[in-house]
């Protein structure tokens, strides 16, 4: 193992002296991040190469007017709100879904599932499921959306939010002061998606794309194969994590999403509208459709709070940057996404990477 | 949130699973993988079999999330 670690840092070491500048490479995976904290990595690294955690944490990258919207469908007492754990801590209009006096019960649910027997279960409310998530997440919704369909389950709908994770790398890279030079991309996303759906951010931006696991031998090996294509000058595309993650990934998955959903262009917390980066449902699944049933259309909102997680997102600030981490901001008292969200940067950098980082 | 653990199809009726990953089970659904079969190692995600894993691999992970779980609970960590 100390052989491959030090091949890996050999890599390193040598593009940085190669390139005679930083060398910036994002990851796109909360559980990256969070990996990437907590084995220490970020700290053992040559010192003109940074780790940037970008967009990879589904709840740090729904929008404020989707959160609003949230809590506005919880004021109403003849719904049930089901959600991931992940979403009720997100600070919105008045407070979270922890903390506002809602009218609507609010349940959390580990799988769709669960939304989906709540209906059974709860005739007399209309069960609206909060469905966040990337391209991991996203078929989980669109089975139970399909059976309700075929159950005729009338009481139960969805709020749309998912995300795809290709459009914002490449929103990102579109950006002029953009400062990327790969990309380490997810691996549970690309379970689904497979690793040749980044094969467009080769070709299209001329940056490496390495698809690594999350144990730590993973993450060091991907980064040290992004560097030994950035030396070599030839961006490639290239999976490490074989173990899961094959080029065409899960047809299956990738079926049901396209029988359900259609990508449309979504608001994203920090990069704004993106083309084609949300899942909608489609026209024949319209009446579990909860934007179409409550005829609620989500609107940019300005964020006053003085949070630059947008920024943190996007790669261009860390988050000791942002005036409020630390003080105003913590995961006890988050104001921004970032920092509810355990996978989030600013919550990694605030658990592991306070000390380490000084 | 992405974050899919190794698990073991311990039941199966059509696509109605139970899984067991270090000892926890739960019910869980094998919809967006038909080929899983009873006994099979698969990757879980949000109640949802998405891939399958071998053993070596789901060890692992098992391992780390072991390894986080712990560190999560040691009182005086040094790095945070």
């Amino acid at each position: 193992m100390l052989e491959r670690i030090n091949k890996a840092q050999g890599l390193m070491d040598a593009a940085c002296k190669k390139m005679g500048r930083q060398i910036n490479i994002m990851e796109v995976c909360g559980t990256h991040t969070v990996a990437i904290f907590r084995s220490g990595i970020k700290s053992n690294l040559p010192k003109q190469m940074k780790l940037l955690s970008g967009p990879g944490c589904p709840v740090c990258v729904t929008d404020q007017g989707y959160i609003d919207i949230v809590l506005q469908l919880a004021d109403r007492d003849d719904l049930l709100i089901a959600t991931y754990g992940d979403m009720i801590r997100v600070p919105g209009k008045g407070g979270s879904l922890e903390t506002k006096q809602t009218k609507a019960n609010i349940k959390v649910v580990l799988s769709s599932e669960d939304a989906l027997q709540l209906a059974k279960d709860n005739p007399d409310k209309t069960i609206v499921f909060i469905a966040v998530g990337f391209e991991t997440t996203a078929p989980a919704t669109a089975v139970v959306v399909k059976e309700a369909a075929e159950e005729n389950i009338k009481n139960f709908c969805i709020l749309s939010g998912h995300k795809l994770v290709v459009p914002a790398m490449r929103a990102l890279l579109s950006e002029k002061n953009n400062n990327i030079d790969g990309f380490l991309c997810p691996g549970h996303v690309s379970v689904i998606i497979g690793f040749g759906a980044f094969a467009e951010i080769v070709e299209d931006f001329d940056r490496p794309c390495v698809v690594a696991g999350f144990e730590p031998l993973q993450i060091i090996e991907g980064l040290g194969e992004i560097c030994r294509q950035l030396s070599a000058g030839k961006p490639e595309l290239k999976s490490i994590y074989t173990a899961v993650v094959t080029e065409k990934g899960n047809t299956a998955a990738q079926k049901i999403i396209d029988e359900c959903f259609e990508p449309v262009d979504g608001l994203w917390r920090g990069l704004g509208k993106i083309k084609k980066s949300t899942l909608q449902l489609k026209d024949k699944y319209s009446q579990f459709d909860a934007f179409k049933r409550f005829d609620i259309t989500e609107t940019p909102v300005e964020d006053t709070s003085g949070c630059r997680c947008g920024e943190v997102l996007s790669g261009l600030i860390e988050p000791p940057q942002c005036a409020l981490f630390e003080k105003s901001c913590t995961p006890q008292a988050p104001v921004g996404p970032c920092m509810v969200s355990s996978e989030g940067a600013c919550a990694a950098w605030f658990k592991y990477g306070r000390k380490r980082q000084k | 949130m992405c974050l899919a653990i190794p698990a073991r199809i311990v039941e199966l009726d059509r696509d109605n699973a139970v899984v067991d990953a270090m000892g926890n089970r739960w019910r869980a659904k094998t919809t967006l993988l038909p080929e899983a079969k009873l006994g099979d190692l698969v990757l879980m995600h949000a109640g949802f079999a998405i891939s399958l894993v071998d053993e070596e691999e789901a060890r692992e992970t098992w391992q780390l999330l072991a390894e986080i779980a712990d560190f999560d609970q040691t009182p005086n960590k040094i790095s945070g």
